[in-house]
Formats: structure tokens, sequence, C-alpha cells
């Protein structure tokens, strides 16, 4: 049998007790049912096993329309508002209840600026004209005969994780700090086949994009962004979209800031200009230090999110737990995950859970072998580009504390010696 | 083979060929209906910061105040002043602070916009319910309470587009490329 204090030597890869990553993948299967378990006090004293009554009578009957476990009835969005204003606000994806990188349709994090409008697919429209050679207006019907790609592709919301640009780091789950961000299947028409049926005048350089609610909801996107990977999103994870994410359908542009990816889209108008709407000039802009202000700022970039342990996940006794989270870029795939256990003085490569996708998802893994002391958890991620996510300090340093957007700094979770965690800037 | 199979067979080839031009053509089974100027007119609501899309009509900011005092007060706050939702007015000298004040005249570049979004977003509970004469009077309005026209001032096509705001310098594009790093 392998010496215990062999394994914990050979498998350390970073400070304060992160192993190797070989613990997680098949080649080191082995390893892994031995090592970890010389490495977990085992629990005692388990009771007789006895046969349940649901093992003594026939189940429930199918169902229609599934539901979650009313056990698990509590892994819900935390919705917030505006006061006064019904309908205008946000509601979050528990991310600290959630694992994989499939969001569940119900989950889906949820930003409206005038409600979620009761569409009639029978009544909607989508409607192309501008700088065209037609305009052309396609029933939904007409849109569901078109030829569809399908991608898994994160949304994520220019505002996720603004409360932890506030003076003090705020105390909630984690999927309320960066729960405006969520990972879906999305199927959908390509844009650039509508645009060159209508006849595109592809040197016009912008396209207005706007919703069928009750805000008119309106975005400039680039022409070259929607001739390239853009669709008009018709299916979400399989079934059609939901009310809340833009039934019967919506623009959806990988990798973009969320808001761009208009929701009930009603309207493509081909201009020559940004259009200069109320959601590109007094919002989702980003003021710096010297008072001016970013605007146009496309792309989400590199970002990871340790989402188990995080606030109000506590540890309940020394031993050895599985660090886990996500990793996303608006600018291509992860190529990297490192985490830190001892708040950033040293790192270890995690896992990646394949498949590592383009502007999507990436479950990350690392093994961790809490001592019972403190410790500091950190997670930095690294693109496919080279870009690496900054630290907290750096990203204030340009853009300061004052609640922008695109805030993709490192987050830190604490863990203290009783096994409380807690949200600290670090 | 006959030749009627090898007639079909050269023509599919010559169809992909075409097809392979453009690909999104190839792609499209052409189910879009035109539809006219006049008749996508309701819809066509957007404002270009030059004016473009600006329809006929006038307003001068007295007549907006008193649409405002209505429509707009018990959201806005009397004067634009804000609570329960935004401020509207003030706030210029304050986006160099901590807690920065962003309101039309203090932080937005253009007031096409501000035409824009009261068009098609306000007033909350009754969206796309205003003539463009109470948009314009209502944009006088709060272009006149943040000091950028004068009471006497008319917003119509032509003047609104000429409005200069004070932050219209402010911003920097960060599409396609930032240029000031």
């Amino acid at each position: 049998m392998t010496n215990k204090s062999d394994i914990e030597a050979a498998e350390v890869v970073a400070g304060n007790g992160l192993l190797h990553r070989r613990l997680f993948l098949a080649t080191g299967a082995t390893l892994l049912g031995g090592g970890l378990s010389l490495l977990t006090a085992r629990p005692a004293g388990a009771a007789p096993l006895e046969v349940p009554p649901w093992m003594k009578a026939p189940g429930t009957h199918m169902s229609a329309y599934g539901q979650p476990s009313k056990y698990e009835a509590d892994v819900q969005r935390v919705v917030g508002g505006t006061p006064n204003v019904v309908g205008s606000g946000v509601s979050f994806t528990p991310h600290h209840r959630l694992h994989g990188t499939i969001t569940p349709n119900s989950l889906h994090f949820e930003r409206h600026h005038s409600g979620v409008p009761d569409i009639d697919p029978k009544r909607h429209q989508l409607l192309i004209h501008g700088a065209v050679k037609r305009s052309l207006t396609f029933t939904v019907d007409a849109l569901l005969r078109y030829p569809t790609v399908t991608r898994i592709q994160f949304l994520e919301c220019a505002g996720n994780s603004g409360s932890n640009l506030a003076p003090q780091p705020p105390q909630a789950p984690c999927g309320v700090i960066h729960g405006l961000m969520s990972c879906s299947e999305w199927t959908g028409v390509p844009l650039a086949i509508l645009m060159d049926e209508a006849g595109v005048d592809r040197s016009a350089g912008w396209v207005l994009a706007e919703g069928a609610d009750a805000a008119a909801m309106s975005r400039s996107v680039p022409l070259a962004k929607l001739m390239d990977d853009a669709i008009i999103a018709l299916y979400q994870n399989g079934e059609r979209l939901r009310p809340e994410n833009g039934y019967p359908l919506r623009l959806f542009l990988p990798g973009y800031e969320g808001n761009m990816s208009v929701k009930w889209l009603r309207r493509l108008k081909v201009v020559t200009a940004p259009t200069m709407t109320r959601d590109e000039t007094s919002h989702y802009t980003d003021v710096l230090l010297n008072g001016k202000a970013l605007m146009l700022t496309y792309p989400m970039e590199v970002k990871s999110i340790i989402t188990s342990p995080s606030t109000g996940l506590a540890l309940r006794q020394p031993g050895t737990y599985e660090i886990t989270g996500l990793a996303w870029s608006g600018g291509g795939k992860i190529a990297r995950v490192e985490v830190s256990a001892d708040g950033g003085r040293s790192w270890g490569d995690a896992a990646l859970a394949e498949p590592v996708l383009a502007k999507s998802f990436t479950r990350f893994r690392m093994a961790w072998r809490w001592s019972g002391e403190p410790a500091v958890l950190m997670s930095r991620a690294i693109d496919e580009t080279g870009a690496v996510q900054p630290t907290r300090a750096s990203f204030i340093a340009e853009r300061g504390e004052r609640m922008n957007y695109h805030n993709n700094a490192i987050q830190a979770w604490s863990v203290a010696t009783g096994g409380e965690v807690s949200n600290v800037y670090a | 083979m006959s030749t009627h199979n090898l007639l079909g067979r050269l023509l599919c080839v010559g169809a992909l060929a075409l097809g392979m031009a453009n690909a999104g053509a190839q792609q499209s089974p052409g189910l879009g209906v035109e539809v006219t100027a006049t008749d996508l007119a309701p819809w066509d609501i957007s404002i270009q910061p030059d004016g473009a899309g600006l329809p006929p009509g006038s307003g001068k900011a007295a007549a907006g105040a008193a649409i405002y005092a209505v429509k707009c007060v018990a959201c806005h706050g009397a004067e634009g002043a804000g609570q329960p939702n935004d401020r509207l007015v003030g706030g210029q000298g304050t986006l160099t602070d901590f807690v920065q004040v962003r309101t039309i005249g203090s932080y937005w570049p253009y007031a096409s916009t501000v035409f824009d979004y009261i068009r098609r977003a306000m007033p909350f509970q009754a969206p796309q319910s205003l003539t463009n004469d109470e948009v314009y009077a209502l944009t006088a309005y709060l272009l006149e309470r943040n000091g950028i026209i004068k009471a006497r001032d008319e917003m119509n096509a032509r003047t609104l587009a000429r409005v200069r705001m004070p932050n219209r310098d402010g911003f920097i594009l960060a599409y396609p490329q930032r240029t000031d790093r």
C-alpha cells in the first residue's frame, strides 16, 4: 500500500493544500480511489441500513412537463427589482446551487427594462429594412423553416458582478454577486442568411436592433458581428425560448454583453452609424476615473468564478474538497484556469471539463485538502488569445470602484478556521 | 446513363458553384415578404444622432412642463430631480466623483436620444402614447431645465438635430478598438 505522506507530497501543486488535477482525470482513477480516502477522515458510526418506504409501494405517474424534486424547491432565481417600476429589474441564476455548464431554462438570469411581453407568435414579425435592396418581414412560422445552427454559448449581463465594486464586499451568495450570467444551447437562424436575402449594403456598417417589449429596448450592433456569428435564436436547450428570454425570437450575439442580444426582436434597421440609443449612452457605458466614459464596450472579457466553496457554503470539517467553478471568455475558448488557496501567492492548474467550447462556460475542478486553517480561494482564467483575468487591484486601478459594467476581476472567497466562507476583496 | 440524367447532374454542379459564390442566398428558402416604406413607417421610430428619423411636429419647454407635471413627475420627481426613478436634471461636474449624478444634462451625449427614448418607452405605464408634438415639448422642457436651451427655443426636426450636449466629447469609443491608449 502506498504511504500516505508520499501521496500527499507527490500531489500538492500549490500552497495551502491544492492537489494535482490528475486526481480528477481518468488516468488517476486508481490514485483517486486510494489517495483521497487516505486524505480524508472516514465518518464514523453508520446506522444499520433500512429499506425505505418508497421501495415498498409504486411511485407516482408520468408527468407531461417535469418539475424538480420537491426537496430542491429552494433552488430558485433571486429576484430583484426597481422600486415602483413593475417589470424592470433582474433575477439571478443561483450558481452556488448548480453544477455542470448548462443553465436550466427556468433558472436562466433575467434583465427586463419594461416587463415580459405576452407575445402571440401569430402576430409577431421580424422586419429588416434600412440600407437593404428590399425591406422584408418574416413571420415566426417562416423563420422556423430556415436553416439553423446550434451552439452552446454563455450570455452575461454587462452589469454582472457589479456589486463587487461596492465599498464593502457584499456577503451574498455567489449566484447573487455573479448570477447575471447563464449558459445554454441556442438554436437559431444565422443572421447572414436573412441579411443576404434582404440584399444588405455591406458598407453600411451598423444595425439598430429593437425589441417588441414596452421599452422597445434597442441597441446598435456592428454589421460585421451580425454577418459573422449572430443568430435569430428560436430554441433554448431544445425547447422554444421562454417568454422571459425573448419568446418567440431573440437576437443572440455570442460573447457580447447580454443587453445587446435583444429579446423579443422585431426590427433590424441597417444604418451607417450607431443610433446612440438610451441603452448605449446613458447606460452600458463605463465611466473612467478621469470622468470620460467608454462606450460600445462589446465583448465580455475573460473571467472565472469559484462557485463552490462560496459564501454561505460552509465547510463542515477539515479534509478533502473539490473546488469547482465556471470560466468563460467573449474572446474564445478558455485555455487554462489556475486556482489559489493562499490568496494568490501560489497557483495550480485546475482540470477543465470537456468539451471546452468558444464563448461558452467551461467547468473547472481542483482537489483541495483543507487543513482547517484560514484560506483565501481564488481562480484566474486565461483564454486562447492569451488574455488573463485581472486582479481586483489592477481592474480598479483603471476603472475605479464606481459600480461600472464589465467587472471581470478575480473573485476571492475567504475560508475561516470554523469553515465559514465569506466574500473578501484580496 | 441517359442524356437526361447527365444534363441534370451538370445543372446540379452549376447550381452548387453559384451557391458557393453566395452561400446565404443559396441556403435561404426566401420566405421574407417585401414591405413598402409607407407600410413599415409605424415601426420605424429610431432617431439617429444627426437627427435622421425625426418626425414633423414641434414643442417648447412651457408645454413640456405641463405634460411633465401630469405624466412624468410621479417617477422622476419635481423638475426632473429624480426619485423614485432616474434623475433627469443636474449633476454637471460630478463625473469624476465617486458617486456620479448621470443625467441628460451631465452625461447624455446626444439630444436625439432624449426624443427617441421618450417616444419609444415613456410614460412607463403607456409607452408610444404621446404625440410627436408632446415628445418635442417634453424634450424641450428637459433640455431647458438642464440649461442646454432657452425657454423660448422651439424643438423640431431641424433645431433638435443642432443641439450640442454638454458631455458630447465625454466618451471614448471602444469599438472597433480603443484609441486612447
